[in-house]
């Protein structure tokens, strides 16, 4: 573990981020926060989290698959990506680093690899940043995530005089070798130190999220045995009743990784981009002769059901869910995934499974 | 080096034919006039038009055929009317093959088939029931139940009449929704004519068509003996990628474009009716 004193963070952020991309979480106008590249001048907000999961450096809004030139019958087909360089994330919290690990499950993990996505992930550097103030809306805690001990390439801690790295990963060594040459050349002090301040740091933390109110919720309901009985249950139709299919719980989740793919007519060509979409919206399964999911109380159920319960059954058990808390905080409505467990819990018309088959 | 699943392949249509008012086939190979890619009978690829959209398509074709594939496409929407307007030495861009396919060599292996179709839903069954006919001695009796709107809607009719009712051990019962004047034939909706047909339940069905014709056929089939384990099908779902990670064409916890499309209806019996 590798210490410097917090006086100097602004000087570190500096060297590291004139040598390579460097983004960390940075104050907007509207008094939250967003991952921004850091610039001369530019300080670590003292917000918990940004307003989009961090998601965003590995599966972005847009990006262009293919280029297509067109001239009269022929076609020619062109890869748009170029050679990318390594960057930096600093901040990411234990919620968002644990939702790469989901994502990378279907992009990475299960063939065909997205290569896109792929290379993003082997060109990030991820330092995460424990949460010594997890908000009420915060339960990361659900999913046996540890907001004092998150995870990513490497792991920070700020106490009050200091911050504090241990790397986690050979990337993570890599990039605390070049801190420690890039320190040295800045005259900044970081230097080896014991994990006495991160301990007591820790110990803090976990007794604050343990008195988190939505941390100890049951999930045994969410299981793959189970999955008709939710499916099928009354619920849903008042659950959905009030939601507006605006998409903003989509845009907002870490773990929400559904894209659609469209062309733009660049005027020279043709561009086959992919961009994120939401299995909240009327078109999303809309086909040229029917549409499975026709009323907003199956888009609904559908992204519940693939959060607590389609996604586990195929990973293990994993939730698609991270307990980061910003659809809680961004929905306009006020509906959210809790509000979800809870209903199911309450609910005489789903049983508890006796088998619990794929999940938990 | 890993497969680079999004670039697609730039395929030339080599040959269109009409095969119904709204029905056309079309022949597709690569720029070296070769088949671009080796596929199972109901694997699917999605055919690009740049600047118009794509469309999941069935192989029509079967996999023996050594040179192309064929895809016959039913006109109704963007990209398909685009494709019905197209000619000859026309490039698209082609990425697949996609899905599973049906199990031609294990489960249907040394069975007799029922082939159960309506409309464009011969399509994707074309190209399993040409496959079992290039490799004949590996199935008992081939029985094709195919009904649709007209006559003149009925597609591959050349072929049904003039090449499948003629092979040995195989069936093909035609029916069309309406009389109509040139047809002598059976006038009846698909699966009453199956349930009348009565076909022998140990046989292995195949059926494809209108979410309507699959319902009640299904329905008629268990009431003659069949179980769910002996009847497969082709499910459609919206689909971006084609890979099983776009996220819209799940049934439950399967996906249609890598799970899929093909399913018997036990395994559709265990995940949520949503589609």
């Amino acid at each position: 573990m590798y210490t410097l004193p917090l006086s100097q963070l602004d000087s570190f952020f500096e060297a590291v981020g004139t040598k390579m991309p460097l983004y960390i979480p940075q104050d907007n106008t509207s008094g939250k926060a967003d991952f921004v590249r850091w610039t001369k001048g530019a300080h670590l907000s003292k917000a918990l989290k940004t307003v989009r999961s961090a998601k965003d450096f590995f599966l972005p809004k847009t990006e262009t698959l293919v280029s297509y030139k067109l001239e009269g019958k022929k076609i020619e087909i062109d890869d748009p990506r170029k050679e990318l360089e390594d960057f930096v994330v600093f901040g990411v919290r234990a919620c968002d680093a644990a939702s790469f690990a989901i994502v990378d499950n279907v992009y990475i993990k299960q063939t065909p690899v997205d290569t896109y996505y792929k290379n993003r992930r082997e060109h990030g550097v991820v330092i995460t940043l424990a949460c010594t103030d997890p908000a009420q809306t915060c339960f990361c805690k659900l999913y046996d995530i540890d907001a004092a001990d998150p995870k990513g390439d490497v792991s920070a801690w700020i106490t009050s005089d200091a911050l504090y790295l241990n790397a986690n990963t050979d990337k993570g060594n890599k990039f605390v070798e070049a801190a420690l040459s890039l320190s040295k050349q800045n005259k900044l002090s970081l230097s080896e130190s014991d994990d006495k301040a991160v301990s007591a740091q820790q110990k803090d933390i976990r007794a604050k999220t343990e008195k988190l109110p939505f941390v100890h919720l049951d999930l045994a309901k969410f299981a793959g045995s189970n999955m008709m009985n939710v499916f099928n249950a009354k619920l849903w139709e008042d659950l959905s009743h009030t939601c507006l299919g605006c998409g903003t719980c989509t845009y907002v989740c870490p773990t929400c990784m559904c894209f659609d793919v469209r062309d733009f007519d660049t005027g020279h060509g043709i561009k086959q981009f992919r961009c994120w979409d939401s299995c909240m919206y009327s078109d999303f399964t809309k086909m040229a002769a029917a549409n499975p999911r026709l009323t907003q109380k199956e888009r609904f159920r559908q992204r519940f059901m693939h959060k607590l319960v389609y996604y586990p059954m195929e990973h293990n058990g994993l939730r698609s869910c991270v307990g980061c808390g910003r659809c809680l905080e961004s929905c306009p409505i006020h509906m959210n995934i809790v509000k979800v467990i809870k209903a199911v819990n309450e609910s005489s018309d789903v049983p508890v499974p006796t088998t619990t088959k794929g999940a938990n | 080096m890993e497969s680079e699943a999004f670039i697609p392949y730039i395929g030339v249509i080599q040959d269109i034919r009409q095969e119904t008012p709204d029905v056309k086939t079309f022949r597709v190979t690569g720029r070296d006039g070769k088949k671009l890619f080796e596929h199972i009978p109901g694997q699917c690829a999605m055919l690009i038009i740049p600047g118009v959209g794509e469309s999941m398509i069935s192989i029509t074709s079967s996999p023996t055929i050594p040179d192309y594939q064929e895809f016959s496409i039913k006109k109704c929407g963007c990209v398909t009317e685009w494709l019905h307007s197209a000619e000859p030495g026309q490039e698209i861009a082609i990425r697949g093959p996609i899905g599973n396919g049906f199990p031609v060599d294990t489960t249907f292996k040394g069975k007799d088939i029922l082939v159960v179709a309506g409309g464009i839903g011969l399509a994707p069954v074309h190209s399993v029931v040409n496959y079992m006919l290039a490799h004949r001695e590996n199935y008992g009796k081939i029985q094709v139940v195919y009904g649709s709107r007209s006559k003149q809607d009925l597609v591959f009719y050349k072929e049904l009449t003039e090449d499948w009712m003629k092979r040995p051990n195989m069936e093909v019962d035609l029916t069309i929704d309406k009389a109509q004047p040139d047809w002598d034939g059976r006038v009846e909706f698909v699966p009453p004519y199956v349930k009348d047909l009565n076909p022998d339940p140990s046989m292995t069905v195949i059926m494809c068509g209108p979410p309507i014709l699959i319902k009640l056929t299904l329905g008629n089939l268990k009431e003659l003996g069949f179980k769910d384990t002996q009847v497969f099908t082709t499910m459609e779902m919206r689909m971006k990628c084609g890979i099983g990670k776009c996220g819209r064409c799940n049934i439950g916890n399967k996906y249609v474009c890598k799970d899929g499309p093909v399913f018997s209806f036990d395994q559709l019996g265990e995940l949520p009716a949503e589609y």
